[in-house]
This record gives C-alpha cells, structure tokens and sequence, in this order.
C-alpha cells in the first residue's frame, strides 16, 4: 500500500486498524476457546488450530501463487478459521475443518478480492458447504465430557482424528440430541429442556455453540469496545426471542420457548461473531435494524418450520446476499438534508 | 480449403467449446453431471440430434421461409430428439431413468438451436455435419469432465466403480445442484486461463510474422 491515499470527504481518523480489529475479534473469542477445551477435551484445541493454520495457510499460499500482496499479517484468515472450527462438532475427523478452511478463504474470499470484498461472511458459507459436504459428522452431536472420569476423557475425542463419529465405536450410545431439535417436539419437551445446562454449555452443540456464556462475554467485550454495533445482535436476538414468544402462545405455552431459543444452537455465535461481519453488513444504522430482523425472522422459520433443525447459518448467508439491496434502498440523509414534502421547507 | 474443413471440426473440441466457451446449455450440464456416465450419455445423445439437425437443416436451408424458421428448426431437432429418446428407452433403461426429463428437453437445447441458426442456415451440408460432430464432441467432453470430477468427489466412484475407500470421505455436496456450479465454474475458470496462456504464446510466436487471422464463426 502506498503511504498516501487520495480520497475525498468525509475523512475519519482514528487509530483502528484492520489487524487491531481481528485480535479484539481473537480477544473476544478466548472465552468460547476455552469453553470448548473444557467441554471437548483437547482434541477441540487440536481441531481449532488446524482450522486456523489451514486458513492462514491458504491465504498465504493463494497470495503466493497469484503473485498478491501478502495479506496474511492482516489477521483476518485467523478469524474465518478460528470461526469456523467453532462452528464444527468435536467429533469431526482433522480433514474437515481443513478442507472448510480452504474453501472459507479461497472462494468465499480470495476469489472475490480478499477481505472487505467478500459478498458472504466466509466461516458461515464454508459451514454450509461443510454441513452440504458431510452432513452426518456435522450433525452428530456428543456429550461434553465428565471431568470426574480422569485423564482419559480428556483424551476421548482424539478417537474422531480420522474416521469421524464412528471412531468413538457405538455413536448411538455418544450422540445427544440438541436441545434445539426438541423444539419442534410439542411443549411439553420443551418445558423440560435444562435451560440452564444450555447457558453454561453441558449440552450437544458444536465446539463454540455449546456455552452461550462463553459466546456472551465475548459479544459484551465487542460491544463495549465498539468493534461491532450493537444493534446487530440486540435486534437480532430480540426478533428471534419475539417468534419464539408468538409461537409459544399459538402452543399454548407462554414463553417456554423463549430461552431454549435464544441459548439453543449457533445462534448466540452467529449474532455475536458472523452476522456482524463489516463487509457483509449494511452500512446504516436503519439498515443494520432492518438486516437484523430478517436475520431473526429468516433463523425462526427455518427452525420452526424448515426442515434443517438449525436456520441461523442459512438466515446469515441470506441476509448477507441482501445487504447490497438494503444499502440501495436505505440512504443515509445528507446533513443538512430536508425533506421536500407538504408543509416542509420551500 | 482441407484446413478449413478441419478447423470447422476442431472449433467446437476447445476454441468455442459451447460449454465452456460459448456457456451454451448450462442446465443439463449443472443438471445432469452428476455421474460422469450421465455426462457422456446426455453428450452422445445431443452429439446425435446436432449432428442430423445440422445436416437437416443445412439441406433445407433454400425451402424453409425465414419468417417461420425456429418452429421449422424445433421440428426437425423434435424429430431426431423423439428417435433418441425412443432407443434410448429400449435399450439404456437405466441412462433413460437418470437422465429424466433433460433428455425431452434436448430440443431446446440452445447449442443445437445456436448452431443451426449461426451455422448450418449458412453453410454447406459437409461444414454443417462437421460442425454437429465438433460441436457434439466439445459438450461430451466438457460433460464427462464434469461428471467425473463431481463423481470422484461427491462420491468416491469413476464410472460407477469404487476408488480405494474414498467413498467413506466423499462430499455429498458435489452431487448436489451447489456443487455443481461450484465445479463448472472452476473448471470454466482453468480452461479460459489455459485458452489466455496458449493465444499469448500464439501472438508472440506470431508477433514478427504477417497477421493471417481467421474469421471465428460462431454464437
């Protein structure tokens, strides 16, 4: 880059940097690290670092190739793969987070002009692709593991490296249904889910799903240090928790549906980390509003009604397709604007 | 005249390539590539309608009024899409099943729509014919091509037969319509990028001789 850049008003100075931004991002996300290594194990940390060095890997190796300035040192391929591992389940062979990762940067991002080009927020494309690509290692779901059993459920999930869920021999006997498949299941199962279980993280879910807590403090740190807007994740989460409000009173009820919705799958991880994504988000206050209420409407539906049990990957992608239509039809007002309208200003 | 003729052949193989060229009949090639068998039956099937369509209408060329020539044209390519269909159910059930309802739709399959009306409308019945058959070869290839990547990928076979294990780690998604833009576009991507690399070492080996090129006749 040169060191000076022509453009016109209005300039805005200040210290943030593209690589400032992705170690807050790296900051906000240690919690979910460490949750995950709690809950899975190891082999958690092992799949997280594999997501990551195949990301930046594949940055530096396309740029190396297409003969690019190297954009690695940006941080933000660290991010997408660190993203993306948290969005895979613990039993999931090595090759998936890889091939995820690759797929993440070179055509969700790479192919498109590299970052703040990207139309889609690349971890939650490639979590598609993945979730396309095997969809039984990505819904097969284990139980976190019991600390009290000693060195070797610490260990446990190393049995996965290579052949998936099936390592673990007896995969019925592992698997947990997520709390979010129950709530299609009536009411009453609902009513039973161990909400508090959710928050903390001692149900199924992928490696950074699983604690909402986690995923909690880190969106709180973003917020305070304003690296994402909150609007983003407070409207989002508020349209999914009105849904669940309507859709529990039409199942009579009231409010049972409420908490396992907002703590149940991605969705915490999503409204927090992929849906905030600079380059895929509209660029006004009313816009970011507006996206973020399809977000919520677009995730509800898919859970209530589709037939995937989980829609907030799916509402991102979209929403994220629409963010150039939001951006044309919700203008900024210039300052100093007035509206010709009856009555106004002649 | 002789390197004419050849060139009427060869220009469909890899020049205007419809498929990945001329980006013609993109929707039995997303649709049906899922197998590389299913690539290589839908492109002898429309090898076999270009081909006598081609030459039908080239025949006719003086007698069909212009004003009614697309019907006309649909009728004749109907005709020879009815016959393959037909032997096709007696003799390839199975291909006949997979290939569904892409195999009626041939005839409005826009390469054969696009050659009659950019080529064998104009041209001679032998250019015509080796037009079909060019043409015809291009989009099997590019078919099979397809077909084979999305089926080593998507499910660990070539041809129906198993490679080592590889079906235990295959990507469903490959089979699926996404992965299928997915390969297309990738493999439209390599080839233009081989195409740019061998016209820029054709201009530089040309670059001190006189220029002698050739009209391309195409969509």
């Amino acid at each position: 880059m040169s060191k000076y850049i022509v453009s016109s008003s209005p300039h805005i100075a200040n210290r943030r940097t593209v690589t400032g931004i992705m170690l807050e991002v790296l900051i906000a996300l240690a919690p979910a690290v460490v949750a995950s290594v709690i809950f899975y194990g190891f082999y958690a940390l092992f799949l997280e670092i594999f997501s990551v060095g195949a990301a930046v890997g594949t940055e530096a190796l396309y740029n190396r190739i297409m003969k690019k300035e190297q954009t690695v040192k940006d941080c933000s391929a660290m991010v997408t793969g660190l993203l993306l591992a948290l969005n895979i389940p613990v039993s999931a062979p090595f090759y998936v987070p890889v091939i995820g990762s690759a797929f993440a940067i070179i055509f969700v991002k790479m192919l498109f002009g590299g970052i703040g080009k990207n139309f889609a927020n690349p971890a939650i494309t490639a979590r598609i692709f993945l979730l396309l690509a095997w969809a039984s290692v990505m819904t097969t779901f284990v139980k976190p593991i019991v600390w009290a059993g000693g060195a070797k459920e610490i260990f446990k999930y190393f049995a996965c490296i290579v052949k998936g869920p099936s390592g673990l021999g007896d995969v019925a006997a592992v698997t947990s249904a997520t709390p979010l498949a129950s709530l299609r299941e009536g009411a009453e199962k609902v009513k039973d889910l161990p909400v508090l279980a959710m928050f903390l993280g001692k149900t199924g879910g992928s490696l950074g799903e699983t604690s909402a807590l986690a995923v909690l403090i880190g969106g709180v740190y973003l917020m305070i240090r304003r690296i994402i807007d909150w609007r983003v994740p407070t409207v989002y989460l508020a349209t999914v928790a009105l849904f669940a409000l309507i859709y529990g009173a039409a199942k009579g009820a009231v409010g049972a549906y409420i908490l396992p919705s907002l703590l149940g799958g991605g969705l915490m991880l999503g409204a927090f980390f992929m849906a905030t994504d600079y380059a895929t988000s509209p660029n006004t206050k009313t816009g970011l509003v507006v996206y973020a209420v399809g977000l919520g409407l677009i995730t509800s539906l898919i859970r209530f009604f589709g037939n995937y049990p989980e829609g907030v990957s799916f509402a991102i992608l979209l929403m994220n397709i629409v963010t150039p239509f939001i951006d044309k039809f919700i203008r900024p007002r210039p300052f100093g604007f007035v509206k010709q309208g009856k009555g106004g200003a002649k | 005249m002789k390197s004419n003729r050849l060139n009427t052949l060869t220009n469909g193989i890899v020049k205007s390539n419809p498929t990945f060229r001329l980006v013609l009949g993109t929707c039995p090639t997303l649709a049906v590539t899922t197998q590389a068998i299913n690539g290589l039956a839908m492109g002898a099937a429309v090898t076999f309608v270009l081909l006598c369509s081609n030459v039908m209408i080239s025949l006719l060329k003086k007698v069909i009024p212009n004003r009614v020539r697309i019907p006309a044209y649909v009728v004749i390519i109907a005709t020879f899409v009815t016959v393959v269909q037909m032997v096709m159910q007696k003799f390839l059930p199975s291909l006949y099943d997979a290939l569904g309802v892409f195999l009626p739709l041939i005839v409005v399959n826009c390469i054969i729509l696009a050659r009659a009306e950019a080529f064998a409308s104009c041209n001679p019945v032998l250019d015509s014919a080796l037009d079909g058959i060019g043409m015809g070869v291009g989009f099997t290839l590019s078919l099979t091509l397809i077909g084979i990547v999305r089926e080593v990928l998507g499910a660990g076979s070539i041809f129906g037969a198993p490679i080592g294990s590889l079906g235990n780690v295959s990507m469903t998604i490959f089979i699926l319509p996404a992965g299928g833009f997915l390969v297309y576009g990738t493999l439209m991507a390599v080839v233009n990028y081989l195409m740019r690399l061998s016209e820029e070492r054709k201009i530089n080996a040309l670059h001190s001789m006189p220029e002698n090129d050739e009209e391309e006749v195409g969509a």
